[in-house]
């Protein structure tokens, strides 16, 4: 039995040690570390609520404007602030905007050069890479045989170069990678082709949010964007919309389709058991029935049954987290947490992150999640499009309990909610159209409650995030943030049951422990994103802990 | 053959035509506030073979920096990665994993000792002996006190790694520092909550093409872009000095685009380039999304410029 650790993973938001037990070249065990820890929720003491989503943004620059979102929610909630309907419009619209950004980031450039070589892709003939890109979709941009001649001839200059910069040392060769030398090459050249898409698609933020990443355009009941609220404004976020699902309907979804059928034994690795979501999207006023993505919880695989989900069953258990208490945890609405380093060690403690239960059993959340529950609850765009991907593939549905279904409900939601910022923006010129210029809550900060709670649930790339606040006299007496990776990542909890990634690893095979890419594949197809997911609070004394020197 | 008659033969390949090349040249010029006698000299800078090897080093950080760095146009990230400089390491987008990541940051250390640039985001945490915060199995306090002096050059970029940043913010629960306080290095410090990508590709063209640090103010700041505030660069200006300001987010003053100093706009108080060159292919910037600026580029803004939404 070979124990491996893989320290750092890279390709990921933030700082994640992965430790594995191989046995007859597949993974028997698994932990799951995060090793950066900074205490955000602790800063946030005694501070103006507004202030809030612009610190706990700071949570995480890939995920970014998700945490401003549930952040400004939260406050929301807690203070009554009269939500304008094009406040709720133009935040989902940014919403969407960082669903499209982030999916295609992480596809291209976090995830692909698990199952893609560059190196084979030296020895693609351009010809037939021009004649692969076109069979598998028609409308693919640059997919000429100079188009991959060039791509070929830059890669090679490069690695001729000998300065192979961040692709050295990567796992190139291994028998793990299936794809021919063509679909290499095509996939290269989407890397690079994404590359710049992201920048562009990113705009789309820019717009209403100010910039990107660290959109700073939120205030109670809306956004700040009094002045974008006009036909020219609206047009260029249109036309960048449309630019992006373009690529996303050309390049990105026939990609994961081209590539999938090589990787089908990637349909029985890496699944696990449970599913929850809070759903998000709000497509009308009324929440949560206006939600595109349904909120839900799924046991045992059990699709037929999509149980409502109560937030108050939520536990956050820390037997195995460095952090004092009562291993079993309490719900984060009254939650306590003090932050202790002892040593790492797999027997006993070994992460900054805490282990989120839902009825006391691990939940997977994130695009699976999500789409697995919207699959159940029936909703047609996700129904449709899950079947036309089992249907092309040639598997059935069970297979989406997987890596691989991980991969493609990723794929499929981005095409889902990119199309309904369609008809957000509908809303949205109709609203304008009829004179109605309202964005946000305007009433004097004097005016409004010196006190309340609330919560900011929503569904973001990665998966299920909440916060929680508690406001008093005007400032801020507790936060509490339980975001997606925390669920996906986190350790095992009180009753030793393992974490949701550390679970889907086993039986992952590993042909040479020295190069683990089949292991990054689980990993990254969680997209984990680790500076989220490692917090504490006080939410009893305000007191601010002093950090004890082992 | 000259390298930069390669470079341009390379860009050409891609269908970056050798006027597009001078355009974005001279578009950085500008920016770095350089006259126009200095774009074929930029020009030449980037051409310049080999690339040179720069290490990014990610301690207590939300990788909100490397997200803004990835948004550059002109030059694109493709380019400043495959053409302009060697990334010998970045955990967010490097291929390998662990051990072989190490090796990478190991072999481009040994290799280029004295010579690599030091890039890094993120405040260094040193309480509890630095356990905050581990890489590789080493706390980013040991890294960076062991990676920054063998730099030819360190770029801290963000707030965080130039003074602190977020994770400082009081009661700064990991003691956390700056790079320059830990390691006593003096560092080019690009802040921002992220930084523009401009000022950081600005700055490392500074680098290439005098082949020293660009001038600098007494915050480690480069001049070309933090030498003016934010105030007097500002668009709605004009409605600052007629009176003319915003009370309520949600009102026709917002809608008029008057100023937002009533609101709590630190733009008098911040040093930054964001009303010039704005953000995201110049799309937009805070000010402009109705927003007051919060004084992301200043050192303790987080606990200096808070409540954010209260007049200075």
């Amino acid at each position: 039995m070979a124990r491996v650790v893989i320290d750092p993973i890279t390709r990921i938001e933030g700082h994640l040690k992965i430790e594995v037990e191989v046995q007859n070249g597949k993974v028997t065990n698994a932990w799951s570390s995060s090793t950066l820890f900074r205490g955000i929720e602790i800063m946030l003491q005694g501070r103006d609520p507004r202030d809030a989503n612009l610190f706990t943004q700071r949570a995480c620059g890939v995920c970014t404007y998700v945490h401003a979102l549930s952040s400004i929610r939260a406050v929301d909630d807690a203070l009554g602030s009269k939500m304008a309907d094009n406040g709720r419009i133009i935040r989902t619209l940014l919403h969407g905007s960082q669903y499209l950004h982030d999916h295609m980031v992480h596809f291209y450039h976090l995830h692909a050069l698990d199952w893609v070589d560059i190196v084979s892709s030296l020895k693609a003939d351009p010809k037939k890479t021009a004649e692969l890109a076109t069979k598998l979709s028609p409308n693919s941009p640059e997919a000429g045989v100079n188009d991959f001649k060039a791509v070929q001839a830059r890669v090679k200059k490069f690695v001729e170069s000998g300065q192979l910069g961040p692709f050295a040392n990567g796992y190139w060769g291994h028998p793990a990678y299936k794809l021919p030398p063509e679909a290499n090459l095509m996939a290269v050249a989407h890397y690079i082709m994404a590359l710049k898409q992201q920048a562009r698609t990113a705009r789309l933020m820019a717009i209403f949010g100010g910039k990107n990443p660290h959109v700073q355009s939120m205030y109670l009941g809306g956004v700040t964007c009094a002045t974008d609220l006009t036909p020219d404004r609206i047009a260029e976020f249109k036309y960048l919309w449309l630019e992006t699902m373009a690529f996303v309907n050309d390049v990105y979804i026939p990609d994961v389709l081209a590539v999938a059928p090589f990787y089908k034994d990637w349909a029985k690795i890496g699944g696990t058991q449970n599913f929850l979501a809070y759903g998000d999207f709000p497509m009308g006023p009324k929440e949560p029935d206006s939600f595109l993505m349904p909120r839900g919880a799924i046991f045992n695989r059990n699709l037929a049954k999509v149980e409502p989900v109560d937030v108050s069953l939520i536990t956050e258990e820390i037997k195995h987290s460095w952090y004092e208490g009562d291993p079993k945890g309490l719900n984060p609405a009254n939650g306590e947490t003090k932050p202790k380093f002892d040593k790492y060690d797999t027997e006993a403690r070994y992460s900054w992150m805490k282990a989120p239960r839902y009825k006391g059993e691990p939940m997977e959340v994130g695009p699976l999640a999500r789409v697995l529950i919207a699959y159940g609850k029936g909703v047609p765009a996700v129904k449709e499009n899950v079947d036309a991907v089992l249907k092309h593939l040639a598997i059935p549905a069970d297979a989406l309990f997987s890596t691989l279904g991980r991969v493609a409900a990723r794929a499929i939601e981005t095409k889902v909610i990119g199309e309904a910022m369609g008809t957000l923006l509908g809303q949205l010129i109709a609203n304008v159209k009829s004179g109605d210029l309202n964005i946000c809550d305007g009433r004097p900060w004097e005016e409004m409650p010196s006190e309340g709670m609330g919560a900011g649930l929503n569904d973001v790339p990665r998966g299920a995030l909440g916060h929680w606040i508690s406001v008093k006299d005007k400032k801020i007496a507790n936060y509490q943030m339980v975001v997606p990776s925390t669920w996906n990542i986190g350790p095992r909890d009180a009753a030793d049951k393992m974490g949701p990634l550390e679970h889907a690893l086993i039986g992952t095979p590993v042909v040479d422990p020295k190069r683990p890419v089949e292991i990054l594949r689980t990993i990254h197809s969680f997209d984990p994103c680790i500076a989220c997911g490692v917090h504490v609070i006080d939410t009893e004394s305000n007191e601010v802990y002093k950090f004890e020197v082992v | 053959m000259s390298q930069g008659k390669g470079l341009l033969e390379r860009l050409e390949r891609k269908g970056i035509s050798r006027r597009d090349f001078m355009k974005y040249c001279t578009t950085l010029t500008a920016t770095m506030g350089l006259s126009s006698a200095y774009v074929p000299k930029v020009a030449a800078a980037l051409a310049n073979a080999p690339r040179p090897p720069v290490i990014w080093l990610a301690l207590a950080e939300c990788t909100g920096c490397a997200e803004s760095t990835l948004r550059t146009m002109y030059p694109w990230i493709d380019q400043l990665v495959l053409d302009i400089i060697s990334l010998d390491y970045h955990e967010t987008i490097m291929a390998p994993s662990g051990e072989a990541a190490e090796k990478s940051l190991r072999d481009s250390i040994t290799k280029n000792a004295g010579k690599f640039i030091l890039v890094v985001d993120g405040a260094v945490p040193t309480g509890d002996n630095g356990n905050f915060g581990t890489v590789g199995g080493k706390t980013m306090l040991e890294l960076i006190k062991e990676v920054g002096p063998k730099a030819m050059a360190t770029i801290c970029i963000g707030t965080c790694a130039s003074y602190g940043g977020l994770p400082a913010a009081a009661p700064n629960p990991t003691q956390a520092k700056s790079v320059s306080e830990v390691t006593g290095l003096k560092t080019v410090n690009i802040p921002g909550c992220p930084p523009n990508p401009i000022n950081f590709v600005g700055t490392v063209v500074n680098f290439l093409l005098f082949g020293k640090l660009p001038e600098l103010d007494d915050k480690g700041r480069p001049l070309f872009a933090y030498g003016q505030l934010i105030h007097d660069q500002c668009p709605r200006r004009s409605h600052f000095d007629s009176g003319e300001f915003v009370t309520s987010f949600n009102s026709d003053e917002a809608r008029k685009g008057w100023c937002l100093y009533q609101m709590g706009c630190k733009g008098p108080d911040t040093y930054n380039n964001c009303p010039k060159v704005k953000w995201n292919d110049g799309t937009s910037w805070p000010v402009q999304a109705g927003h007051p600026c919060i004084g992301c580029s200043e050192p303790n803004f987080w606990d200096k410029s808070t409540p954010f939404f209260k007049s200075s």
